[in-house]
This record gives C-alpha cells, sequence and structure tokens, in this order.
C-alpha cells in the first residue's frame, strides 16, 4: 500500500467561456474560409456581374443589368453556343464512362492482387504522366496521332485503314486524350476506397454463399462506391471545362464550350460573352452533380446497382 | 482410422456418416512453416466442440480450412461424409463468426443477416420471416433497419451469429468470436452462446485461445501446439488429467513434481513413493518423468498438528515449508518449499481461521492418488491416442 495522500486536484482557476471552448474549430477553418472567399465567392459574384455589362472592346464595358445576353447567346444565337455546350457535356460524360471503365480494374488490381511493396511504384507509375507539362503531353499525342505519325503510318502500312483514314480532329480524339489526362483522377480515389475495404469482409461475403461474381456486385462494388463518386466529380467537371484537349487533338467539328470561352474572352475580348458562358457553365455543372449526388450518393445504392 | 482411409471415396461414406466434420491427416504448410500437422478430428453432430489453443497453434488455420478460405497442403476434410477439401466456400453448408464480425458496413442490420439467404435465393417471404425470427432469437427484435456499423460491440457480434445462423448451416465455425469484447459482456454472451447452441442443435467448432472460455463452452475441447492437439476430451478430463506437461499449464496453474520410475513405482526425488494416474501419452510408467497436481487439488495441514487420518495408499503426502501467503479473500495462495527443496504452489479456501498458515509452517500437503496425473518428458514426440474408453481409465492407475 502506498502512504502517499490522494492529490487533491486542483481548482480549475477559471471556467473558460462558451466561445473560448468552442471557437477552435472556427479559427482552423479561417485560412480556408477566406481562400474560399477571395478566390472562388468574389470572382463568382464578379463574373456574374460582368456578364451583365454591355459595351465593345473599343469603348469598354458598363453595367447595364442586360439578362438579355443568356438569352441571346442560347436562343436563336448566329453562334451556336447550345451545340457547344452539349457537345462538351458528351465529352465529359463520354470521358467520365471511359475513365471508370479503365480505372476501375486498374485500382482493383493495385489494391486487391499486387504485393504490398508494388503498391506504390504502381500508383507512382499513375501518376508519372503528371509530370510532363499537361499541354505539352497533350500536343505529345497530336504528334504521335497525326496523319505523318506513327500510329497512322503503321496502320496504313498494314493496309488496316482506308487512305483517309484520320484520329485527330475527331471527338473520339479528344474523348481519348481526356481519359489519358484524366486517368490519375479516377484511379486513385478507386484505390483508396477499395484499399480500405477489409479483407475479411470479402470472405465473410464467400461464406455467406457468394460467388466472385455476387462478392464484387454486391461487396465491393457498394464499398467503392464513394471513390467511384469522388472520381465521377473530379473527371467530370475537369473535362467539361477543358479548352486545351479539344484545340489541341480537334478540329472544327469539336469546339467546345471551354474553347468558345476562352476565345470569347483572349481573342474577341467580350469579356461579357465569357463571363456568361461561364457562368451558365458553372450553374449546369452544379445542377448536373447536385442531381448527381441525390441519385448516387443515397446510402441504399445496392437498390440501384 | 487407417484401414477406413484404405477403402477411400464413397464405399466408406454411410459408415462415417455420423461425424458432422471429419479431418483426415490434414496438413498446411506455408512456405517452410507448418501451421497446421498431419491433424486427425471428428465433431459429432450437434457437438460444441472447441479448439484451443496459444496463437500460433494452428487453430484458426484449421478453422479456415474447415470454412474453405484456405486448403491444406494434404489431407482431407469431410463435412457429414462428403469430401470437401476443394469445395470453395460458397459452396460448403458451412457458415462463420469472424473475429471481428466482418459486417457488410454498407448494409442494414436486416440486409446483413439476409445476405445468405438471398445469395441461395431463398423466396422473398421466407427471408424476411427467417431473419426476423434469427434477430428475435439473438435479443435484435427492431434492430433490423439500423445500419450494421452504428451497433455496439457485443450487438455487432450478435449480428454476426445471426448472418451465419439463419442458414441453419450444417457446421458453423466461430473464430474467437468473443475476442474484441469486455469482460463483462463476454461472461453473458458466453451463456446465451450455450443456451442459442442447445436451442438450434448445430454443431460448433468453436477457436479461443482462452481456457475458461473453452472449459466453459466446450462440451469436449482440443489443445492445439505447434500444429497438433496434444490432447482432446471433455474439459473435465482434460483439465484433471492433462496428457501432457503444455495441456496441464495451459489449462490453468499446475505443480510438476519431478519422479523417478522405480519396477513401477514413483520416487520423489527425497525417496518418498507416490501414486498417480497414468496418461494418455505417459501410459506406462517407464514414460513418466512428472507428475502434475492442480494447486487445488492440495491439502495442506500443520505438522504439529495430530493428525487423525492415517496415512493410506489413496493419499499421497508431502513435508514442506511455507515460503508465503497471498490472501484473496476466497481463497489463499501459498508458495512452500518440499523437504526436497522443489517448489509448491497451493491454492485453498479460507473456510476456517484457525487454518490458516503463516510463513515458517511446516506442513504436510496431501493430495489424492487420483488427483495427481502422470506426464511423460517434456519433448515428448509420441503421438497423442484416440480418447481412452472409460473403462480404460478406470484401470490406467498406478500406485
Amino acid at each position: 500500500m502506498t502512504t502517499d495522500a490522494p492529490v487533491l486536484a486542483k481548482p480549475a482557476s477559471r471556467r473558460p467561456s462558451w466561445i473560448r471552448r468552442h471557437s477552435p474549430p472556427y479559427w482552423l477553418s479561417l485560412i480556408g474560409g477566406g481562400w474560399m472567399l477571395a478566390f472562388f465567392l468574389i470572382p463568382l459574384v464578379s463574373g456574374l456581374i460582368v456578364s451583365l455589362e454591355t459595351g465593345n472592346p473599343l469603348t469598354g464595358y458598363h453595367l447595364t443589368w442586360n439578362w438579355a445576353i443568356y438569352q441571346q447567346l442560347f436562343v436563336h444565337s448566329d453562334i451556336p453556343y447550345t451545340t457547344f455546350f452539349l457537345r462538351s457535356l458528351y465529352y465529359g460524360a463520354a470521358t467520365t464512362v471511359l475513365s471508370i471503365v479503365i480505372s476501375y480494374p486498374m485500382a482493383y488490381y493495385i489494391a486487391f492482387k499486387v504485393k504490398e511493396r508494388w503498391k506504390s511504384p504502381l500508383l507512382f507509375l499513375v501518376l508519372l504522366s503528371f509530370f510532363v507539362s499537361f499541354v505539352i503531353r497533350t500536343d505529345m499525342w497530336a504528334f504521335i496521332l497525326s496523319n505523318q505519325g506513327i500510329v497512322i503510318t503503321a496502320l496504313r502500312d498494314l493496309h488496316l485503314v482506308g487512305k483517309n483514314f484520320h484520329i485527330l480532329g475527331t471527338s473520339n480524339a479528344v474523348i481519348g486524350g481526356d481519359v489519358y489526362n484524366n486517368l490519375a483522377f479516377m484511379v486513385l480515389p478507386i484505390y483508396v476506397a477499395l484499399e480500405r475495404i477489409d479483407g475479411r469482409i470479402l470472405e465473410a461475403a464467400r461464406d455467406l454463399y457468394s460467388n466472385g461474381r455476387q462478392v464484387f456486385l454486391r461487396v465491393v462494388l457498394p464499398l467503392s462506391r464513394a471513390g467511384i463518386f469522388a472520381g465521377v466529380l473530379l473527371v467530370f467537371i475537369t473535362t467539361v471545362g477543358d479548352p486545351v484537349v479539344s484545340s489541341l487533338l480537334g478540329g472544327v467539328g469539336t469546339y467546345t464550350i471551354g474553347q468558345a470561352i476562352q476565345d470569347s474572352y483572349l481573342t474577341n475580348q467580350q469579356f461579357n460573352v465569357a463571363a456568361a458562358l461561364s457562368t451558365a457553365l458553372m450553374v449546369v455543372l452544379g445542377l448536373i452533380m447536385f442531381i448527381y449526388a441525390k441519385v448516387f450518393g443515397t446510402q441504399n445504392i445496392e437498390n440501384l446497382v | 482410422m487407417a484401414s477406413k482411409l484404405g477403402e477411400g471415396g464413397r464405399a466408406t461414406e454411410s459408415s462415417l456418416a455420423a461425424a458432422a466434420v471429419r479431418l483426415e491427416h490434414v496438413t498446411k504448410k506455408y512456405k517452410s512453416m507448418v501451421a497446421v500437422d498431419d491433424l486427425s478430428l471428428e465433431l459429432a453432430p450437434g457437438e460444441f466442440f472447441a479448439l484451443l489453443g496459444p496463437s500460433g497453434c494452428g487453430k484458426t488455420t484449421t478453422l479456415r480450412m474447415v470454412g474453405g478460405f484456405d486448403q491444406p497442403t494434404s489431407g482431407r476434410i469431410f463435412l457429414g461424409g462428403d469430401d470437401i477439401t476443394w469445395t470453395p466456400p460458397y459452396r460448403r453448408d458451412v457458415n462463420t463468426v469472424f473475429q471481428s464480425y466482418a459486417l457488410f458496413p454498407h448494409l442494414s442490420v436486416f440486409d446483413n443477416v439476409a445476405f445468405g439467404l438471398r445469395r441461395k435465393g431463398t423466396d422473398k417471404r421466407e427471408v424476411s420471416q427467417l431473419v426476423e425470427e434469427h434477430l428475435e432469437l439473438l435479443g435484435l427484435g427492431g434492430f433490423g433497419p439500423r445500419p450494421a456499423t452504428q451497433l455496439s460491440g457485443g450487438q455487432q457480434q450478435r449480428v454476426a451469429l445471426a448472418r451465419a445462423l439463419v442458414n441453419r448451416p450444417r457446421v458453423l465455425l466461430l473464430d474467437e468470436p468473443m475476442g474484441a469484447l469486455d469482460a463483462k459482456i463476454r461472461k453473458s454472451m458466453q451463456l446465451e452462446l450455450k443456451r442459442i447452441q442447445r436451442e438450434v442443435g448445430i454443431t460448433f467448432l468453436y477457436v479461443t485461445h482462452d481456457q475458461d472460455e473453452a472449459m466453459a463452452l466446450g462440451d469436449r475441447l482440443a489443445v492445439m501446439h505447434g500444429g497438433r492437439y496434444e490432447d482432446l476430451g471433455e474439459p473435465q478430463r482434460v483439465y484433471d488429467q492433462p496428457a501432457t506437461q503444455f495441456v496441464a499449464e495451459f489449462l490453468g496453474a499446475c505443480n510438476l513434481l519431478a519422479v523417478n520410475p522405480d519396477h513401477d513405482r514413483l520416487c520423489l526425488p527425497d525417496g518418498s513413493v507416490i501414486g498417480a494416474r497414468l496418461g494418455t501419452m505417459a501410459s506406462t510408467p517407464s514414460l513418466i518423468r512428472q507428475v502434475g497436481v492442480r494447486p487445488e487439488k492440495m491439502q495442506l495441514r500443520r505438522v504439529d498438528h495430530s493428525d487423525a487420518t492415517s496415512p493410506s495408499s489413496a493419499t499421497n503426502r508431502v513435508n514442506a515449508t511455507v515460503d508465503s501467503v497471498v490472501y484473496l479473500g476466497a481463497t489463499s495462495e501459498y508458495e512452500l518449499t518440499s523437504s526436497w527443496g522443489g517448489h509448491l504452489h497451493v491454492v485453498a479456501q479460507n473456510i476456517d481461521d484457525a487454518d490458516r498458515l503463516r510463513p515458517g509452517d511446516h506442513v504436510t500437503a496431501s493430495w489424492h492418488v487420483e488427483h495427481g496425473f502422470a506426464l511423460p518428458a517434456d519433448n515428448a514426440t509420441v503421438t497423442p491416442v484416440e480418447e481412452p474408453t472409460r473403462e480404460a481409465k478406470e484401470a490406467s492407475r498406478v500406485n
């Protein structure tokens, strides 16, 4: 038995106020909040305001609350912005679907089939293309796939394709480039989701009369839903607004809303048009993502799969 | 058993149908390591069988091979007479309760329990009826719609049990199912598990490293060590008459007295002769190297007390001196030095204050001959033999 008398608890000097006790999380979010305010909310509002200005590059632009611009751009417009819009959404959707189809087996393989020590090197390989500038590596594809490039020359020499066959300038080239550029954004979140699945849960599924296909459909796929969800957000949003891939790998028939925004802003200096297009793009993307999250973000995905 | 093996195939099926699970010379090797070493086991239908041993003894590997998650390197596994050695887990009529429960985190309690039935294509109405029935059986009525991951550890364990039991498997495998529960819940869960097992009548193969749990739950238990079992039998028999020193010490505290066999008599180092019951491995006096006695089986008396009972051949006696006493309320634990300098550990109930001993007291430690069990040399490599019959056990006594 110890002879030490129990040490009396020191009376608390003064109870800190409610605000003091509960404020740290808010203090910690200050930098992030400030960042969002400065670089997201302010441009958002100013973008909307700029879109409502009228004028021309010579005389300058003035705010006239010209809401009609949205109608002018998308209804009976000389320039088919609606087409560009739909085309971009199509490219985005096709890229997203293709990315999932290609990335899921990759992520699955790295997460479940590879020895522990090979995981990091393989993930590094997935990220390796990011070490080269986005524009350069896309342009390299333009070089490889050009009509005098190795791919088409080889195909033509083997008489697998006709004389007039080309890849560059087609929608497929743009979608292919988008998939290539965004693959890591799909692989990584799916990998993280798969990696977190406890192997014993898969054994439990097999124990409960599931064959390989059922284990995948009933357990692995639902449990990696969050990863697919994150990947879809990342890939779809970046693809829809991107002007670079379609301008480097595409042609006249692949003009996207991203290019339209870029050209109206930089080339034509129609700031109001550029701002209106980008605001519209933002609203449309926001709506699509909202609906998507509502449908696929629910708990009972098993009922849908 | 060997002759049955020789006949092989379907011819023996009818004669083997009695065993719920049978392992025949099962060996599992991982590269250079032998996890399970030529193990043969037989579980009777409706039996609660506990597989007990320290970590790394091969008990979990054995369970995983019955479950189909690992394949034996050699040997065969039968389920009710059918060879299932190479049957994948999803086609075995066996279900498992995993150590970590392994509930499906994306499903509700109901959907977790219904998982197996749905995969088997059970009728929808029957599914919901069976699931509700089993939730009720495990005291989970009304928990159906809750997400499985939002339950406490004890409740998750019940869900895991219901999820396995609802399929009415021929054998239920339990892999340390209480491992993650705290002591209090564990006690009540043990009682409940035993009740449920009696109610459903399914064969349970229960893997644990907790000897109290194995003895409390098992109709029979096997103590595994180094990939094979060293003893197998009813808990009381294995505790009272363990086959080896390892089994004796794994199941509880134990005094080991070194003995020299001398013409069918066992001599202690001081020359006195004691009696002991023959074990399954120390089956002839010449094999005996040690005699084990459980601390609670020894009685202590002060030497100066006039002893009313005269020494008899049914009682062994050893003179000793008390070194230390630890008072534990219900019992006292004594450390003694025997007359030849050996160490003894005795647990005595605190019935009468006058009987309590103090350090320095000279005492005689006595125990019934039946309570001493003969053990072979520690590194004995004799293969454990099958559980002897009751008559054989009665007969195997030397004095």
